[in-house]
């Protein structure tokens, strides 16, 4: 079986699509293949609110919603909506294969 | 001005690896004071991930980063380090051979023979909400700290976030505001639960308000707010008149003014050798994640590592007439004595 693909839209309307390997999140696979509108500046440890994601509309049933520790640092990210999550929350799995999430233009730093 | 600290050496940064290199200058009889613009030592450690389980530090399977900083505190007790917190450092010269000037905002200044910077991501600074035009206000109604209550009395209050500096200010400057509003993207607040209670019964009679929404934009003119817009979760858009606002989006690392002083900088970090860890300036150290140099993994054991060939050559520049004779902690009882274990 092939590897999951994830397909990154970011601000300026850039578009990617990369292949995650399973098990790494959204952030970290952002980070391999240098999206660089993913900070991270914890480092994945769900502490910073620098890797938010808008999860594309089709994909949100899929993803799942934050879980409460995520919900609170996410008041610390800016222009939060419905469909936002920090992607080093996000677990890469076979029924990801065909993500699509938005990066924000400016992650608080 | 207040008097000049002298120290043989000093270092920006309380993080873990700061906090180590006390330890490694401390076994070579060199003093330290630290500085940090946290009001906390720990760096990270403390700021961001406190709670979490760190894997990596030998011989510490698991430990958190509040564990961590507390075990590195008590191994450098018997250096007693002098620590100045909640400061930065804006300005560092070289004056001299094995001489350095060195103040913080909060006006101290510090002569020191070397100077480690030890500074991390950077200084942790308030994050800056997207908003047009924001910066205009910055230096006048858009406070992002509360330095002085009296400024803020009898104004119209906007403060936004939901953790526990939102809510504590909330309920420090409710009973000296005009009228004070909270607002917070969601109805849920992750600040400590007796706050949300006393917030909530401040709303509920009357004595502030809550909005559940984002600012979208900001009215004023010469860096004075006169109004804001909240766009609420359900689409509404209400405009309300206020005099200041606070954002407490929490921390972020910004590299600050370390870009300043004149050093060679790779991608925000300092380039330094890999012998000593010392940067293009002779007595400048730079250690930890701040540092860059072949094959550099930002790790915290690498930053010890780093501490501890720092502080070898940095003994040259602090005791230049004496020869450094290297010892084990097991084996020396001079060392020994130093930890007061012997």
């Amino acid at each position: 079986m092939s590897l999951p693909k994830i397909t990154y839209i970011e601000h300026d309307g850039t578009v990617r699509t990369v292949e995650a390997e399973i098990g790494a999140t959204v952030m970290e696979t952002a980070l391999r293949n240098d999206i660089s509108s993913i900070v991270a500046e914890c480092g994945g440890g769900c502490s910073c609110a620098t890797c938010l994601v808008h999860v594309d509309e089709a994909w949100t049933a899929v993803v799942g919603p934050p879980s409460a520790e995520e919900d609170d640092m996410l008041d610390g990210a800016f222009e939060v909506k419905p469909n936002s999550r920090l992607s080093c929350q996000i677990k890469v799995t076979d029924e990801l294969d065909g993500l699509i999430v938005r990066t924000p233009a400016y992650q608080g730093r | 001005m207040s008097e000049v600290i002298k120290t043989d050496v000093l270092i920006i940064g309380a993080g873990p690896v700061g906090l180590f290199a006390v330890f490694e200058l401390g076994l070579l009889d060199i003093k330290a004071h630290l500085v940090d613009i946290l009001d906390k030592v720990g760096g990270q450690c403390a700021e961001l991930y406190p709670e979490k389980p760190i894997y990596d530090i030998p011989g510490l399977p698991i430990v958190t980063g509040q564990a961590l900083t507390e075990a590195l505190m008590q191994q450098i007790h018997p250096f007693k380090p002098t620590f100045h917190l909640g400061e930065m450092v804006t300005t560092l010269e070289k004056t001299g051979e094995a001489h350095f000037s060195v103040a913080t905002d909060a006006g101290k200044v510090f002569e020191a023979k070397c100077v480690v910077i030890a500074a991390g991501g950077g200084s942790f600074q308030p994050k800056r909400p997207p908003i047009q035009g924001i910066e205009a206000y910055e230096a006048k109604s858009v406070h992002y700290a509360v330095r002085k209550i009296d400024a803020l009395r009898d104004k119209r209050l906007l403060i936004v976030g939901g953790g526990d500096s939102a809510l504590d200010w909330t309920l420090n400057l409710q009973p000296v505001a005009k009228r004070l509003t909270l607002v917070h993207r969601r109805d849920e607040f992750r600040g400590a639960p007796d706050s949300v209670n006393k917030m909530r019964a401040l709303v509920a009679t009357g004595g502030m308000d809550l909005k559940i929404g984002q600012v979208t934009a900001l009215e004023g003119a010469d860096g004075q707010l006169a109004a804001v817009t909240i766009k609420g979760n359900d689409g509404s858009s209400t405009r309300t008149e206020i005099d200041a606002m606070l954002p407490f989006f929490g921390l972020t690392m910004k590299l600050g003014p370390v870009a300043n002083w004149g050093l060679k900088l790779e991608d925000e970090l300092i380039p330094v050798d890999t012998a000593a860890f010392e940067t293009n300036v002779p007595g400048l150290f730079a250690i930890g994640d701040i540092n860059t140099y072949p094959g550099k993994l930002k790790l915290i054991l690498s930053g010890f590592h780093e501490a501890a060939l720092m502080a070898q050559k940095a003994y040259h520049y602090v005791y230049p007439d004496k020869r450094l004779v290297f010892q084990y902690t097991t084996s020396s009882t001079s060392l020994q004595k130093k930890l007061g274990v012997a």
